[in-house]
């Protein structure tokens, strides 16, 4: 029987899961744990979305969870990744929002639904510094996948955005 | 009519090949980008493609369900064997050449994917929902230097022209309904090729004028053979760099 207690508790350890490229967020703040159950073997499966297809922190996570529930007593686990529905930047929580910025990466803006034209005009980014609105897009792409560069024009710091997908 | 399992694993295959090479093509810029910013950028496209490239291969060693795996399928397999478009195995030439070569193809896998994120192929329909999203950052930043270069200096135009002009021939390979296409495409798996060329010359068409450049005349003669394993002799040359180490030391582990 799969309790609630036990669930809680993985959670907890996936919690405690951070991603290698932004070490400020776990993978459940990244909204990337689709389900997390022990089945009545006692195995715990963890379904995990990659956020992107060529993501090379992708197969490192899957490991960095593997190992992180072995440590907190879970001695058989299942963790698969899921592609469908695609990860969206939409499931990041509140509360990785607010430790992507603290940590200098200016969090999504909107919603992925709001970007389906092929030339959708970039959207006003907060510089997660001086908290000005007046920021210039670099370019879209930037140190990882999931982030573009861009630029303060009041405190001139340059900074990554977590873009959205 | 359902499909054919087989024919699903070779449509699988052209779709990573072509997002393999062209993979391999922008990761050769790698550290010689005009700046910083664009090296990341193109390096960025690569990524996203040969992980594209990977959901692709992963399908179709599922589906030869023969032990094969996705590193043979794309280590293991010669010229003929590969079935991608001639378009992205060409030489990336100068900055000019290879983002009008990107702008073709990234608008081209843009509707491609659009439309198979549609298919009742299951596994078709996730991988092309997921990369949908990527893609349509790369065809932007694609496009979006097709209209700086056009619109841009006598030299910067100059050069643009040069390579429209030399890689449209190349573009009417990617709208070619081979037997493959029309028996997929029949079963209602995949969209056929020739469907998505009026949506593409339309996009490029739109985006050239912002470019304040000439469409090339959608009649013109055609390079074909890349579907059908004819390649350009460039590719032999990708091929052999990329796929030296696992076959020269097909122990190896990562």
């Amino acid at each position: 029987m799969v309790t609630a207690a036990a669930d809680k508790d993985i959670l907890e350890v996936l919690a405690s899961v951070l991603d290698p490229e932004v070490p400020a967020v776990s993978i459940v703040d990244l909204g990337m744990v689709r389900y997390a159950e022990q089945s009545p073997d006692g195995t715990v499966r963890v379904g995990l979305s990659p956020t992107y297809t060529g993501c090379p922190a992708t197969d490192v996570i899957v490991r960095l969870t593997e190992e992180a529930l072995h440590a907190a007593g879970f001695a058989s686990t299942h963790v698969e990744t899921v592609l469908s529905p695609p990860w969206t930047t939409d499931w990041i929580t509140p509360e990785g929002r607010h430790k992507l910025e603290a940590y200098g990466i200016a969090p999504p803006v909107g919603s992925s639904a709001d970007k389906k034209s092929l030339f959708a005009p970039s959207p006003v980014v907060r510089c997660p510094r001086c908290k000005s609105l007046h920021t210039t897009r670099v370019s879209n792409f930037g140190s990882t996948a999931c982030k573009a560069l861009y630029q303060c024009d009041d405190c001139q710091e340059p900074f990554d955005y977590f873009k959205c997908l | 009519m359902k499909w054919a399992t087989c024919d699903l694993t070779d449509y699988a295959l052209r779709k990573a090949d072509d997002t393999l090479v062209l993979g391999q093509r922008l990761s050769q810029w790698c550290g010689h980008g005009p700046v910083l910013e664009q090296d990341i950028a193109l390096t960025n496209v690569a990524l996203d493609l040969i992980g594209q490239a990977r959901g692709y291969y992963q399908m179709a060693a599922a589906w030869r369900a023969d032990g094969s795996t996705e590193d043979d399928l794309a280590y293991r397999r010669d010229v003929p064997q590969f079935g991608n478009h001639l378009l992205v195995e060409l030489p990336n030439g100068h900055w000019g050449d290879t983002l009008v070569r990107q702008f073709f193809f990234d608008t081209y896998n843009f509707y491609l994917l659009e439309h198979l994120a549609h298919s009742p192929v299951t596994a078709l329909s996730e991988l092309a929902q997921k990369a949908y999203k990527e893609v349509s950052y790369h065809a932007q930043f694609s496009a979006e230097w097709v209209i700086r270069l056009g619109d841009g200096t006598d030299e910067s135009r100059a050069k643009v022209v040069e390579s429209i002009a030399h890689l449209w021939p190349y573009t009417g390979e990617l709208f070619e309904d081979t037997d493959l296409d029309r028996r997929l495409a029949e079963a209602g798996a995949v969209p056929l090729p020739s469907s998505l060329r009026s949506l593409w010359l339309q996009k490029v068409e739109e985006v050239l004028a912002l470019a304040t450049l000439e469409l090339p005349d959608p009649a013109a003669y055609m390079q074909k053979g890349g579907l059908h394993g004819r390649h350009t002799e460039h590719l032999g040359f990708l091929l052999a760099e990329m796929q030296f180490l696992p076959r020269a030391y097909p122990d190896a582990k990562w």
